[in-house]
């Protein structure tokens, strides 16, 4: 646990460290902002709807953004090999990592948080699909920091890495697109899986927990694919 | 655990990649406070080696012991008593070298306290005092290596393994971190790997020569020149009728001889030979006298001590092709 947090600690400060964070959070709230302030000017309207339908789709570009670096990078320069004769174990590195990403990403959840403020003032938000939305988000989130993270346990390119890692998000999130092409059974399964159905469920201000339960196995199984990746170096 | 059980005890060492064979049935033991230097052509299993020792990669047949624990049943006590330098000192470029020690410090554990201790102490050890405050992207490729160096020590390991902690390093500062190994050297037990022979020579109070994933040789500097390798002798004749062919006749008769090499001479007014001894006694004065019996005019004769090299060259480059994987040809 207590190296988990040191893994944590060096990760995001590394954040820090490099443009790289401030570039995509930048990048993030004007897009986000612009969401925001469009509905309430343009159509003179408080609410979050246009934020929250737009946000999981940012976040297949900024999440792979941030993951990217993870392993891949260390892979390449040979870092890996330092960080893993220390005293860690496999699991304590993966987990580290994806903590200091998902940290960055709630980062920038909660600076969106100001701009739900100013919009609540000037008219009746209603709160529900807000937080619910949040939580939504925070799920989403990590599914797909988990899904980057595996990727980037994949290859030593950080290029690679994200973009492996944005398609596969992207799928993730549109499969429900796909439905109209396919049979009724195969349809409902491939719907069942896509995340758009779930995180709709959560911007709706209904939080189920077979909602919490999807995000949180497609975030543990990129925590074990980034798991076995980097244990198969001892193999190979 | 007592002084008497060696700190690392390998045996019957092999590690596959897919088909390619890099350590076949290697065996040795380190006992504390020993040096040993890890010699071999590139791609011959240094570096797998050392990565199993320090758990990185899992052995493919063998039993690995560091400090009295498995490499496979408990590789994080073995990462605790060990520390290590990868190859090229592989380091967080964005860091500061006072956080690396520091992150490095945390990740083993250590309290505020130790670890402050612990950084001043490899700091000063290394001399890395002006460049504390310094990113690592910024170091020099020395600093760097010291930077590395610092990082492995930072918990006063039992065992230090170092992969090849002078390349790239200029003469001065190849001098300095060997001195820094020698003076660790004398209470720790050190691995260091290297294809720089005078590197052994230097530093090493025993070696192993590796080729092709198998030990080759295993001993003291100096045994290992002595009785493997012989000695050699160079003989400078004025040239006469029948040259090389009637000089190798007339030493070849001589016992304790393995074989005679014809040099190069300038201009053909001398016949230079490098004559092979098996290192049993001196065959001086049996080439002085065979030389005089036949009527040649001995201009020079010398004896050359082999060298680690030249047992290294012979016990590496035996079979033909050249070892190893790598193209990049032997110091």
């Amino acid at each position: 646990m207590r190296t988990t947090l040191v893994i944590w600690r060096r990760e995001f400060t590394a954040y820090f460290n490099s443009p790289v964070a401030y570039f995509v959070i930048t990048i993030f709230l004007v897009l986000v902002g612009v969401m925001f302030f469009v509905p309430f000017f343009a159509q003179d309207r408080v609410t979050m709807r246009e934020f929250f339908g737009l946000a999981p789709f940012l976040f297949v570009f900024f999440a792979p953004a941030i993951t990217m670096r993870l392993f891949a990078e260390e892979k390449r320069t040979g870092t890996l090999e330092m960080l893993i004769t220390l005293p860690v174990r496999d699991g304590e590195v993966v987990v580290g990592k994806f903590l200091a990403a998902l940290s960055l990403l709630l980062v920038a959840i909660a600076l969106t948080l100001p701009y739900a403020f100013t919009i609540a003032r000037f008219g009746d938000l209603d709160f529900g699909p807000v937080i619910g939305g949040y939580l939504g988000l925070l799920m989403l989130g990590a599914a797909f920091v988990a899904v980057g993270l595996a990727a980037s346990s994949f290859t030593e390119n950080q290029i690679v890495a994200f973009v492996v890692a944005m398609f596969a998000s992207m799928l993730l999130l549109m499969l429900d697109r796909f439905v109209v092409f396919l049979p009724d059974g195969l349809g409902a399964v491939v719907e069942y899986f896509s995340f758009s159905t779930h995180f709709r469920d959560a911007a709706r201000g209904v939080l189920d927990s077979r909602d919490v339960i999807f995000f949180l196995s497609f975030t543990l199984l990129g925590l074990f694919l980034a798991f076995r990746s980097l244990e198969s170096r001892r193999w190979r | 655990m007592s002084d008497a059980q060696p700190m690392i005890e390998v045996s019957g060492l092999s590690k596959s990649y897919g088909h390619i064979r890099a350590l076949d049935g290697v065996g040795f033991e380190v006992p504390r406070g020993e040096v040993l230097g890890f010699l071999g052509p590139n791609g011959a299993g240094k570096t797998t080696t050392m990565k199993i020792l320090t758990c990185f990669i899992a052995p493919t047949e063998g039993q690995v012991k560091v400090a009295g624990h498995d490499v496979g049943q408990n590789p994080l006590e073995v990462r605790r008593k060990v520390g290590y330098l990868p190859e090229n000192a592989p380091l967080y470029r964005d860091m500061r070298v006072g956080e690396y020690l520091d992150f490095v410090g945390r990740v083993r554990g250590m309290e505020p306290e130790a670890r402050r201790r612990g950084a001043a102490r490899v700091v000063d050890h290394c001399g890395l005092g002006d460049v504390i405050d310094q990113e690592i992207r910024t170091l020099s490729k020395g600093f760097r290596q010291r930077a590395g160096l610092a990082q492995a020590m930072i918990h006063d390991p039992e065992i230090l393994i170092l992969d090849e902690p002078t390349s790239g390093l200029d003469p001065n500062q190849i001098a300095e971190i060997r001195e820094l190994i020698r003076e660790i050297g004398r209470e720790r037990t050190v691995i260091l790997s290297t294809h720089h022979l005078t590197e052994v020579q230097a530093v090493a109070g025993r070696v192993l020569i590796i080729n092709r994933g198998r030990l080759v040789a295993d001993g003291r500097p100096g045994e290992i020149g002595g009785d493997r390798g012989g000695a050699v002798y160079r003989v400078v004749l004025r040239p006469m009728d029948g040259g090389f062919a009637a000089a190798a006749e007339a030493f070849a008769a001589i016992p304790g001889t393995r074989g005679f090499e014809e040099e190069p001479a300038v201009g053909g007014k001398e016949l230079v030979l490098t004559l092979r001894g098996d290192g049993s006694s001196d065959l001086r004065a049996a080439i002085f006298e065979a030389a005089v019996a036949r009527g040649f005019t001995l201009l020079e004769l010398g004896l050359k001590k082999v060298d680690l090299e030249a047992v290294f060259r012979r016990l590496t480059m035996e079979g033909g092709e050249p070892p190893g994987r790598s193209t990049e040809e032997v110091k």
